[in-house]
Formats: structure tokens, sequence, C-alpha cells
């Protein structure tokens, strides 16, 4: 077997040198019942060669985005990783280390993650980062408990224009940790009003930025409404390319703002692996989930990095530690942290304003189609079209056709019927405006 | 710094500095060629004004950058990586070029479910394969890493008795527990009650039996334990927690010692969260990302996160919504650590169920060669044989003035990553060596070699050298006191620095 060195005479020598017969009087302490007399029901051992044409044979079954003209977005987004980032991030001194436990052979990791930890509070517009959560959608959830921490507050209220399924991850925890949530309904407008909803028991208000159904919505009067009352502004990011071209979350007076890093530098990869932003102020640093790099000297004096503040931490702190995640996200983040720096100050700016030109010329072509409504009147990447009939039965024969047409609101939100005509498109710069002709000449034959 | 070791860059050869990527680059530069954008944005009040502070930096300065990072970084290509509880085994490449295959990494989560058919069918048969492999009916397979399956289970397990209308109050958690196990419990509304370890390294069963009542919920149990032995009481801590009503979750973390030989389902448990970045070799990444399934018993496996994968005839389906009401909600964005599943399962598949219990049987030979060698020079926490890991005590170097993290640090200069050190916390001094099965036995031999070396210089009152080291690593001890009294957790440019520091 390729992978395992020892050969039958190393074995043979070292169960001497041990001073048993054979490995199986090493398993002693298993109870007999428990002790398998032969291999498991599963098929033997296969080389290379076969192995890559089963995986080739299984991926042959799916439609990929590079195959196919793509619009889809709602909370995942196809944008061009360049080369760099995958031939980097697989060097095995980083591909094959692990959470810097022994800083002094591990300052490529520790430093990169302080990058990274600075990037993100940059952009965000917030003061310090962590070095990374599971997804977005964990993130959201991470942050809501941190507010219920500083707060002391029970009762978190959702935006309806935040993911369905970060809704879904935030409630679930907050039905085993009991607190309470005020789910605001659905938002394809972009026109809820959340102020009223803010109590002297709200801990935070969490809004998405650009939101689920794609408006971009000032929450500055949010921010000082919660403030009033001692409850915090989470705001979350599904898209950080639209930070390239918007005003940062930070500077509407957000107090955490947790986002989904996977567009910047990561493959789509059917859902994972992602990595989940969290920044927020300098004051709550210490209620922060998750791990932090920090920067310090060695025994000569000279700058190094560590991980720090793990007083807050599961493997510190057990049961009273401020989350239990230990395993985050740091390959993912080395991604995310390598293509914003090929991009630079400059090229971020150019990234989110092509994404953003791409998906204006969309809309613009898709408004032509006759029923077709746009819901939105501002959006970055992302908007959300009105179609004259359910849309989930659109995108099934628009898949039929190659086209990959879009998200449609139903396959998030199934039990809401006012929103089964909604369909959710999104462009990136790797819309080629064939592209949009495709969608718009099949949703003209789909709708016919 | 020796006088002959100053170099006029303060480089030396390949022992490199490199400053933060704020501290290069220049307006003007860019590391990519984007075309320039054509039309009028419309982001109104929205559109940024004023930079970010990114800097712009050419292509070959950040691939220069982040391969001289790289360089100071020490993995398992570097070299022999003995972190205890951390299974840190070789990652086969294959894996990773089969991550990256079109019609794999650019699939989108919302596809229709017709165009992924093949990615689902990938899930369905890593999930068979666990379920195989653990003797368990059920698996959830959305969990992304470790600590995030055992919040699954738990959910699970409180879901369940919510069902039965009796949430309960306590969850029993082994005092030798990795340190997720009682920040889980809290995490799901629980109290954790620790039960301690015997002398000879196993759950106390008496205490534990004790400890049980109606308001126990259920008991996390590691096994094999994170003291390297396989809880030989197993079965019968499975039935006292069932008789009171409540659930047996088992921390997976160790699976690798077992996998093809044992079946977990066999011993009684409800879950077990399966760390596919140990057991299964998806890379550590430096931290992560990792996956972690979690099998689930008959009686749990209604209560399973969404989503899931289902077959519809000859199809799959993926079920995203609660329809039964049962589902205990959902645990991330989407459905699971598609890139590792890919890899875990080729892993799976290029050893077979034969070449699995090899895995099992060479990591487990490796770890008890390691034992037998050095037994004579350090204490071992309890006798032996071991399971996947080998644990000594410090009290081999008792009054030599040396300390387990000074070891560490010595193992450092002598090219090697060490063993996880004071864990687990029921074991003074604990030195946590697991060499895995892809090491070999010139590898081991090297390393016993460095390791009796080092604790005779130790026991020859040498503890000076101790202290000082590492002198050969890229940096030597960093002050981590400072560090957390006075955080700096961002770069910042130096006009901000005054501001700053308040």
């Amino acid at each position: 077997m390729r992978y395992l060195p020892l050969t039958e005479p190393d074995r043979r020598a070292m169960l001497s040198r041990i001073g048993v017969l054979d490995i199986e009087s090493l398993f002693k302490d298993v109870p007999d019942a428990a002790r398998l007399r032969g291999p498991v029901d599963l098929p033997s051992f296969k080389g290379e060669i076969e192995v890559e044409r089963l995986f080739a044979a299984m991926a042959a079954k799916n439609l990929g985005t590079a195959r196919a003209p793509s619009f889809l977005g709602a909370g995942a987004y196809r944008h061009h990783v360049p080369a760099a980032v995958d031939a980097l991030i697989q060097r095995g001194e980083f591909l094959t280390s692990y959470t810097p436990y022994q800083p002094e052979i591990a300052q490529g990791t520790l430093q990169y993650l302080f990058e990274f930890q600075t990037q993100v509070a940059l952009i965000t517009g917030m003061d310090v980062a962590n070095a990374s959560m599971y997804d977005g959608a964990s993130a959201a959830a991470e942050a809501v408990m941190m507010a219920t921490r500083i707060t002391r507050h029970g009762r978190a209220v959702l935006s309806g224009g935040l993911h369905p399924h970060y809704r879904e991850v935030i409630a679930t925890h907050a039905r085993f940790l009991g607190f309470t949530l005020d789910l605001a309904a659905p938002d394809p407008n972009g026109a809820e009003d959340l102020i009223p909803r803010i109590n002297q028991g709200t801990s935070c208000v969490v809004v998405q930025y650009p939101g689920f159904f794609g408006h971009l919505r000032d929450y500055a009067a949010l921010a000082e409404a919660a403030h009033k009352v001692g409850a915090l502004l989470v705001v979350v990011v599904t898209e950080p390319v639209a930070l390239g071209a918007v005003t940062a979350p930070g500077d509407m007076g957000a107090d955490i703002v947790v986002g989904e890093g996977q567009p910047i530098g990561n493959a789509l990869s059917f859902g994972g692996p992602y990595v989940g932003l969290f920044a927020t102020r300098e004051k709550y640093v210490r209620q922060m989930p998750g791990r932090l790099a920090g920067q310090t000297v060695d025994k000569d004096g000279r700058r190094g990095f560590v991980l720090t503040l793990s007083a807050r931490e599961q493997h510190i702190r057990r049961e009273k530690a401020t989350s239990n995640i230990c395993t985050n996200s740091g390959l993912c983040a080395l991604a995310f942290t390598i293509h914003l720096s090929l991009l630079g100050e400059a090229g971020f700016a150019r990234l989110a304003r092509l994404n953003h030109l791409a998906a204006l010329r969309l809309s613009e072509r898709l408004a032509g189609v006759p029923g077709v409504e746009i819901l939105n009147d501002n959006f970055f990447n992302e908007f959300t079209l009105r179609l004259p009939v359910p849309a989930a039965g659109v995108v099934e024969n628009l898949a039929g056709r190659g086209i990959l047409g879009g998200v449609p609101a139903s396959r998030l939100y199934p039990a809401e019927a006012n929103l089964a005509d909604l369909l959710i498109v999104a462009a990136t710069e790797l819309n080629t405006d064939e592209d949009g002709e495709r969608l718009v000449s099949g949703l003209r034959e789909v709708l016919r | 710094m020796n006088r002959e070791r100053i170099t006029i860059s303060g480089d030396r050869a390949l022992a490199i500095e490199e400053p933060l990527i704020f501290e290069q680059g220049r307006p003007g530069c860019s590391g990519v060629d984007l075309p320039e954008p054509s039309g009028q944005a419309r982001l109104g009040r929205f559109e940024r004004n004023g930079p970010i502070g990114l800097p712009d930096l050419s292509e070959p300065q950040i691939v220069r950058h982040y391969t001289r990072l790289s360089q100071q970084n020490y993995g398992i290509d570097t070299g022999f990586f003995p972190l205890g509880s951390c299974t840190m085994k070789h990652n086969p490449r294959l894996n990773e070029k089969l991550a990256r295959l079109p019609g794999i990494a650019d699939l989108h989560p919302l596809q229709p479910v017709s165009t992924v058919q093949g990615a689902l069918e990938i899930i369905d048969t890593l999930a068979h394969w666990l379920k195989v492999l653990t003797g368990m009916p059920a698996v959830a397979m959305s969990p992304a890493a470790g600590a995030h399956g055992e919040l699954c289970g738990v959910m699970a397990i409180r879901a369940a008795l919510e069902a039965a209308g009796d949430p309960r109050k306590r969850i029993l958690v082994a005092d030798s527990a990795h340190g997720t196990n009682p920040a889980t419990a809290a995490a799901c509304g629980y109290t954790v009650e620790a039960v301690p370890t015997t002398k000879e390294g196993h759950v106390d069963l008496d205490e534990f039996k004790r400890r049980l009542g109606p308001d126990v919920a259920g008991t996390m149990i590691t096994n094999p334990n994170t003291c390297g032995l396989f809880e030989r009481d197993m079965i019968a801590i499975a039935e006292a927690v069932h008789g009171i009503g409540g659930y047996f979750y088992c921390d997976g973390a160790n699976f690798n010692a077992i996998v093809g030989r044992v079946r977990p389902g066999d011993l009684g448990i409800d879950a077990m969260h399966i760390n596919l970045h140990k057991t299964f070799s998806t890379p550590h990444g430096g931290g992560g990302p990792g996956s972690g399934p979690v099998v689930l018993s008959a009686a749990l496996a209604p209560f399973a996160p969404l989503p899931y994968v289902v077959h519809r005839g000859k199809a799959f389906e993926l079920v995203e919504q609660r329809d039964d009401g049962q589902a205990f909600g959902r645990l991330k964005a989407f459905h699971g650590q598609m890139g590792m599943f890919v890899r875990a399962l080729a892993y799976m598949m290029s050893h077979g169920s034969d070449g699995l219990a090899q895995v099992s049987g060479d990591a487990v030979l490796n770890a008890n060669y390691l034992l037998a060698c050095l037994a004579d020079v350090l204490t071992p926490a309890f006798p032996g044989p071991c399971m996947h890991e080998a644990l000594f005590n410090d009290s081999s170097l008792k009054d030599t003035g040396v300390t387990t993290l000074d070891i560490a640090k010595a193992l450092i200069d002598e090219g090697y990553h060490p063993m996880t050190v004071y864990f687990p916390l029921v074991v003074h001094g604990a030195m946590l060596i697991e060499p895995t099965e892809t090491e070999s036995k010139d590898s081991l031999d090297r390393f016993i070699a460095s390791m009796r070396g080092l604790v005779e210089r130790a026991k020859a009152g040498d503890a000076a050298y101790f202290q000082d080291a590492p002198r050969h690593a890229p940096r030597r001890r960093l002050d981590e006191t400072t560090a957390a009294r006075h955080p700096i957790l961002r770069w910042r440019p130096e006009s901000a620095k005054g501001e700053a520091a308040e």
C-alpha cells in the first residue's frame, strides 16, 4: 500500500522489540464482543489510476459552473481565482502544518493569519478580526452569541434580508442556548424598518449587506437606535467583493461584522470548505470567539507572532469558553489573503466595479424580457426578479438548456407562497455579455 | 546572537526574514490584470469614498512573500510531526488533485439537484463508508470540524430528550477530555460534571455510575481516550447511561487507532464525530478547514440536522427543509465540506477495507514501538500496550530543572515538530506522542535516538541548554505574556500607531 512505509520485516522486528507476537495482541483492551474477525464489507484497496477513474466518472455527472453560463449567488459566488493562489496554498509547509501551537516553527502560518486579520479589519472598517470561523453562517451565529454575552440581553432581531440559511443556523443555536429571536418577514423589496422592533431586551440586530435579495441599505440610523438601548448592530456580508465598492459596515456603526470569505480566493466546491470572517470593535475583543494571532517579540527581540488571548478558548477555559470552536479554516483564510494581496487596493476596487457593472448590464437586458420585473432600486452584483410563473420550474427548465439561471427564492423559503415567483440572479467578472444573452434568450423561450 | 552569525542583510541563507505584506508594495503595482471597467456605476450614496489601505504588489512579489513565509513553517511534508491527538499523517496529493476536478470544485451549492447527481453520489458513498466502518445506521455530514460535530451530536441528544419531554440538565465528561467536550455541552445548555480518571488511565466506572441520575442527559467519552488507551468499560458505560435514559456521545478524535478493526457501534454508542482531517487524512492546513461528520444511532437519527442526501429511486435528493419537524436545525450555510469529502473518500478507496485495518494496526504498532524504546528513559504515564499514541509524564525529569516544555523546544532544534505537551491535563507534564502509520521505522528510530539523547543530557544537568532552546528555529521563544497583556492583533500604518495605543 503506497501510503504505508512499514515492511513485513520492519513489523516483525518492532513486535519483537515490544515483546508481543502480533499486532492483534496490542488490542487486548478491546472487548471480545467488539473485535472484528475480518475486514469490513467494503471494497479492497485501489491504485491511483482506478481512484482517479472513479472520481472522474462521478464528476462527469455534474454540470459545473465552468461549463455553463452561471448566475448563481445567494451566499456563494464564482469569481476568478488567480493561478498563484492555488499554487501557493498547496506548498506542503502550509498545507500539511497544523494550528500553530509551537510558534517558533509556525511563523509562516501566524504571520499570514496576522495579515488576514488586518485585511478583514480593513475591508469591513472594523478594529480587529479573528483568524477565521467555519463559514459565514456559523460566524453569524457566534456573533449573536457574543452579543448576548456582552449585552446580557436575550432577544436578537433578525432582518428579513438576512440569508435564510443564516437565520436557520442562528435559530439552531438560539434553541439550545435559550435566547429568543424576533424574525422579520422575508423582505424582497428591501423596505423593512427594524427600528420599532428594538427594545430594552434586544441583544443585537442582525442585517445583511448587500441583502439576501440584493439591496444595499444604510444602517446608520439602525445602529444608533440599537446603541440607545445598549444593543449591538451585527452586519453580515456574504459577498465581500462588494466591500471594494461600497461603504464599509464599520462606517455605518456596526459593532460586529461577520461574513463569508469564499468569494475571495476560494472555489465554490459545492458549499465547502469556506471561511467565516469575524470582525469587531477593539473593546469587545476579549468576548470574541476563535483563534487570534498577535504580534510579540522573541528572546532575541525580533518581531514574531503567536496565538494570543487564548484564555477565551476551550482548551484553557473548557465549559466557560467563549465558543467551542477549535479547528477553523486556516488554509481557506490563506487563499483569501493571497487573493486579496494580489488584488491590492487598485485591483480590489476594480474587481468590485467589474462585478457591479456586469450585474447592471445583465439587469438592463433582463428588464426587456416580457413579464420580468426587477425588484431592486439598487444592488451590487446580485438582484431579484419577479417572474410571471414559479421560479423553481423556470430554473429547472433553464438547466435543461445548459444555463444555471439563478437561485429561486423558494429553494430557501419553500413555505412562503408569495416568494415562489422570485429569482435571485448574480453576475460576476466571469459573466460575459454572451452569457447574459443566453440567459435572456433562454428566459424568453421558457416564459413564452 | 553570535557576532559571526550576523549578516549584512539580516537573512542567513535559507533562514530568511520577511516583512508584512503591508510593509511592501507601492501604488501602481498590481498582481492582477483585470479589464478596464466601462460604464457608469449606480451605487449612489453607497459608493465607497476613500482608500481601504490595502498594499499594491506585483505577482512575483506576492509569490515570493508567501513562499518565504511558508519556509518558516513546519509541516508533515517537512518531517516527523508526532502531535498527539491530532493524527498528523501523510496527506496524499491525489486527493488534492481530485478535489479540484472540474465538475466538483466548480459546483455551486444551490444548483438544481438534477445537475449535481455526481456530487450527491460522492456524499452518499462517503456516508456509506462511514456507516460501515463505525457500524452505525446514520450519519450527519454537514459539521465543519470535530468540535462542530460535537455540537451536532449533543444537539441531537438534546432534541431527542426534548421530544420525549425531558431535556435534562447535566452531561458527564471525562476529566481527560479535550476542552471542546465541556465547551460543547455548555453551548447546548448543559452543565458539565467531570468524571475522574483511574490511575490506570481509564474512566472510573464506579465514579461514573455514582454521578448518574435522572437529570443526566448523557455522557461524552473519548475512545480510544486521550491517555492513548482503549476504554475497556465502554459497553458497561453504555449500559449504565442508557439505563437512566441518557445518551452516549463518543468523541471520535482517536478513531485512527481502531478504524477497520473495531466498530464503535458495537460498543453501544449513540453518536460519534469523525475528524476527516485526522483519520481520513484531509490536510490540516495550518488549522483547518476540517470536517466532522457525526454517525448516529437509530434513536438519534430522526433528529439529524439539515440538509441530508436521500435516495429517490435511482436518483439522489437533497432534503433541505424540515418537513417532519424533528430535524434539530441547521449548522452550516450549505451541505458540508465537499472538498474534504472528496479527499477523505479518495483516501478510503485507496486503502480499502484491508488497507484501513492495516492503517490502525501500523499506527498502534508505531506508538507501541516508541513506548517500548523510550520506556527506560521516560516514564510512561500508564502501563502499555497503548493504542495509537504513547503518553509519558515528566517524573523522569524531576530535579533536572528541565521541563516538558523545554524538551519540546529542544526537539525543535533536533528537526522535529514537538509532541503534544501538558495534555491530557490528568497527567503531570504530559508528553503525548502520536507517530501515525505513515512513519517509517527509520524515521521512528531517528526520533527515538534524539529523544534519548535529550533526556540523557537533561539528566546530566545541562538545564541551561534546554532553557535556551530553540536556537535554530526561525524564531526563539516568543513572549506570550506581553502578547496577551498588550494585544497587537493587526498591522496599522505608522501614522495611526499613536492613536491606536490610546
